[in-house]
């Protein structure tokens, strides 16, 4: 069984920007280890000789023209914004108090 | 409902679009009466709820558009796409202008996209209605749809049983008459899954086949848009619409579009060679799905195919190595949901209102637990000290499976499975133990591994319940598993007639409850 505590997924959690509550992180932590240990089995199947796959498809350095394509208005950008003022996106304080 | 609907709906979409330049119907009767079957059987308690949002107003615009040009005649009508004026719903995971774009999450409740996806600009131009956007598990995280933040979607053949998922909710709405044809998409199965599941057809194309522009992304190098239809060669049709080059998807492939359509009217299986492979059957797999199976391997066989057992060894990884490049791409991709340029933001109840709190919260009540399940795992995979164990090794788990398949496709020229291990389940069955959820994706998930096309097509019934039979084919071979699609479909229709007919009669809402729907637009 995979040794994932509390505290690692309280970790995580802070990480990944997800408030959780006592009872959610306990959770949590018993559900991954569960996943945690059916997923492992993949560090089994592989040797240092076998290539990392990252893409289907062997792609590399695909270009185009640089030119200006659509642009959205200040209006469109912002209509979907929780909170904006003056033609800026509006967000809570990105320093703390101290 | 009137006769008329109920034969309007019940026709493919490529005899819709025959009929339509022949002149026999209009696309505003045609669309009326899909709009008709939705207000009948998709709301109530037991509805199909296969729509979080029908446009009405719109798809009747774009129908009469199509009639106005048809009734003129002239270049502008010769013009017109075998499709056009032939309604469509679309997965709500593919953003549209003008319509509520969800992705069945808290987090989008009420978003309205500033742009349309590519695949939707390509519906636009050829002037197919919309009828509206359909429901999936929240950012196409599940196989059974459960985990969508507005309600589940029900299995037309068993309202009390899963459509399959992510994307039940096209399947279902292709499956209930709604629409006749349906967009998805398939990171690991949401197309061909839920094909299996409601007794419909879904393709996943080759990775890149289709843009995935204004698809919004959980994992960017599975995630593939694709077909959702009742035959093989109407998925075929919109397959063929959709597909091409995109500027704006870098990964989207280069080159013409090969004639889909056209292949999946040759229904020729003499001397194909048809692999079963080895590590999709067996153990865990119901016995009426194995039973469905091999009446198509005799089917086939008896058609003048060459059977052939194909092994792939890797596949016993394939689950894990999903279980773990998924959520890794899916914790990057949703990083982006921070409640500040777009979506819901949710304040903290004590405490000060920094950015990073208020992301905190956001995330917390925007968020359903299959999405914080996944994004916590990627997060865990990609952290240090556990990346080379986890992602590492899952990607050379990937190289493997390409191998797997390079040596199948040497000895044969499409492999065959059956879909999914076991039928429909019944609704909640599998909500608390994702594991066994996970586990329904086993036979879906290596293709989108290995970036290889895909179809799903009915295999007949088991106690009642559609099963899947899936075609794969190698990179760029779409026409290859829309031919072997569309032969089964003909081979097991020869003397039962087409699969849907023995779809149940489902329950149809009162006149007045219609009516209120159709006012309310929903």
């Amino acid at each position: 069984m995979s040794e994932i505590s509390r505290a690692d997924v309280e970790h995580l959690s802070t990480l990944a920007h997800i408030s959780m509550t006592e009872q959610e992180l306990e959770k949590m932590a018993q559900e991954l280890a569960v996943i945690v240990d059916s997923v492992a089995t993949v560090s089994e199947a592989v040797s240092g000789e076998i290539p990392a796959t990252s893409h289907p498809l062997p792609l590399t350095n695909v270009f185009r023209e640089d030119e200006v394509g659509h642009v959205f208005t200040a209006e469109q950008s912002l209509r979907n914004a929780p909170d904006a003022e003056a033609g800026r996106f509006k967000v809570p304080a990105i320093l703390d108090e101290e | 409902m009137t006769t008329h609907t109920h034969e309007l709906t019940r026709l493919t979409a490529t005899e819709m679009s025959a009929k339509l330049r022949a002149g026999e119907i209009t696309s505003v009767q045609l669309t009326q009466a899909h709009l008709d079957r939705i207000a009948a059987v998709d709301g109530g308690e037991s509805g199909i709820h296969a729509f979080l949002h029908v446009s009405t107003e719109e798809a009747l615009r774009t129908a009469a558009e199509v009639d106005a040009i048809r009734a003129a005649g002239g270049a502008e009508a010769d013009a017109l796409h075998p499709l056009a004026g032939v309604p469509i719903a679309v997965k709500d995971l593919i953003v549209t202008e003008g319509q509520p774009s969800t992705a069945g999450s808290k987090m989008l409740d009420g978003w309205m996209s500033p742009y349309d996806a590519t695949v939707v600009t390509k519906l636009r131009l050829a002037k197919l209605p919309i009828l509206g956007k359909t429901n999936l598990d929240e950012f196409a995280m599940g196989s059974s749809t459960e985990h969508s933040a507005y309600g589940v979607t029900r299995n037309p053949w068993d309202v009390t049983r899963i459509p399959g998922g992510s994307g039940g909710g096209s399947a279902a709405a292709v499956a209930a008459f709604e629409a006749p044809l349906a967009l998805g998409t398939d990171t690991g199965g949401s197309i061909r899954q839920p094909g299996a599941m409601t007794g419909t057809v879904g393709t996943k194309p080759t990775y890149g086949s289709v843009s995935r522009y204004g698809a919004i992304a959980m994992a960017s190098s599975l995630d593939q848009i694709g077909p959702v239809a009742r035959t093989a060669q109407d998925a075929a049709l919109l397959h063929e619409l959709i597909a091409g080059h995109d500027p704006k998807d870098s990964t989207s492939l280069t080159g013409d579009v090969p004639a889909f359509a056209e292949a999946s009217r040759n229904t020729e299986v003499k001397g194909l060679r048809i692999g079963v492979i080895k590590q999709l059957q067996g153990e865990g797999y119901q016995e009426g799905v194995l039973a469905r199976f091999n009446e198509a391997l005799e089917a086939l066989r008896g058609a003048g195919a060459e059977i052939v057992e194909v092994d792939c060894p890797s596949f016993e990884y394939a689950l894990g190595a999903y279980y773990l490049i998924m959520p890794s791409e899916a914790s990057s991709n949703l990083a982006k949901f921070d409640g500040v340029r777009y979506g819901t933001r949710v304040l903290p109840e004590e405490g000060p209102l920094t950015i990073e709190r208020v992301m905190g919260s956001t995330r917390a009540a925007g968020f359903g637990d299959e999405v914080k399940r996944r994004i916590i795992l990627g997060t865990y995979a990609l952290s240090a000290g556990y990346y080379d164990a986890y992602y590492g090794s899952a990607q050379k788990v990937r190289t493997l499976i390409q191998q797997d398949f390079d040596a199948a496709f040497a000895k044969a020229d499409v492999l065959i499975s059956p879909t999914s291990p076991t039928v429909a389940f019944p609704l909640g069955e599998k909500l608390d133990d994702p594991l066994a959820m996970y586990l329904n994706d086993v036979a879906t998930i290596p293709a989108n591994l290995a970036g290889i096309p895909g179809i799903s097509v009915p295999g007949g019934l088991s106690d009642g319940l559609p099963v899947g039979i899936q075609f794969l084919a190698p990179i760029r071979e779409d026409a290859r598993v829309y031919r072997a699609g569309a032969a089964l479909e003909q081979l097991l229709s020869q003397d039962a007639g087409p699969f849907w007919a023995q779809a149940p009669a489902l329950a149809e809402a009162p006149e007045s409850a219609k009516a209120a729907a159709h006012t309310a637009g929903k």
